[in-house]
């Protein structure tokens, strides 16, 4: 389970790192679904190219693709790139919820020291 | 490589605070991410002296962290080295990264500034050289539906990561 987890967050992050994979998401984060065609147009990159790339996003489980005719349909699949962020706010967690309760903890001790000064 | 910083306001003085972070007996009380038990802790807290902490997190899991004390100037300062043995992250049991704590004097209380850096791993590594953390962020914000509001145990406290 650790394992293939770890291989996930591999092929997310290995994803992310190029540029126009990170330009077709944030398209597809706004418009929610593109056609290929219509995904290709900003980039000066021929159509092979960007599916290359399509293809990669959807090993990651980045995207998916359906086929309506002759027309394929890309979508986002944000559930991946949440697991990448979890994997970011770990320590953030960890850190946050231990400082909570120290907080909490020397707060009473606080009080105690006070009850027993007066 | 990445840190974290976190920044807490707590109400209580600066000599009761780093004797609840550097004492066995205060360790025992706060550490770890939830209300789950700290099974082990030792801690030796002046220059080239060890910790070493084990907790149990309510999904039953062990973590065990170790390190060793740097810094210790009381109630201000507080430097150590750390490393997961068991649990935390796998991936980074080989790795040292550094805790770095400053604890000011306000008039509420404390101020501690808290700093987990050097944390690195492969991912933390790639993710930091695309410069894509800050995008994925807000990506991320913008899909995610269950997304747990900021309010926190502590109004006073704010944190980033950077």
């Amino acid at each position: 389970m650790v394992n293939y987890q770890e291989r996930q967050l591999d092929r997310t992050f290995a994803a992310l790192v190029d540029r126009t994979r990170r330009a077709i998401l944030a398209r597809l984060e706004r418009e929610h679904s593109a056609s290929v065609t219509e995904l290709a147009e900003p980039f000066a990159i021929k159509l092979p190219a960007v599916m290359k790339h399509l293809d990669v996003l959807e090993s990651a489980g980045l995207i998916t693709r359906s086929k309506a005719g002759r027309v394929v349909t890309v979508r986002l699949r944000p559930q991946p790139m949440k697991e990448a962020m979890d994997w970011l706010r770990r320590y953030e967690r960890f850190w946050s919820g231990s400082l909570d309760r120290l907080a909490a903890y020397a707060e009473r001790k606080e009080e105690e020291a006070r009850r027993k000064a007066r | 490589m990445t840190s974290l910083t976190l920044v807490r306001r707590i109400r209580a003085r600066p000599s009761i605070v780093f004797e609840a972070m550097t004492t066995p007996d205060g360790i025992a009380q706060w550490w770890g991410p939830d209300a789950g038990p700290v099974l082990l802790a030792e801690s030796d807290a002046r220059m080239g002296g060890r910790f070493q902490v084990r907790f149990r997190t309510l999904d039953g899991t062990e973590h065990e962290s170790t390190g060793e004390y740097l810094e210790v100037v009381a109630s201000k300062r507080l430097v150590m080295s750390w490393r997961w043995t068991t649990g935390g992250e796998p991936d980074e049991h080989d790795e040292v990264s550094r805790v770095e704590i400053d604890f000011k004097p306000i008039d509420a209380g404390t101020e501690i500034t808290f700093t987990h850096a050097r944390l690195k791993t492969e991912a933390s590594r790639s993710s930091h050289e695309a410069g894509w953390a800050g995008a994925l962020d807000k990506l991320v914000r913008h899909l995610s539906s269950e997304r747990i509001a900021g309010g926190r145990a502590h109004d006073l406290s704010e944190e980033h990561a950077k």
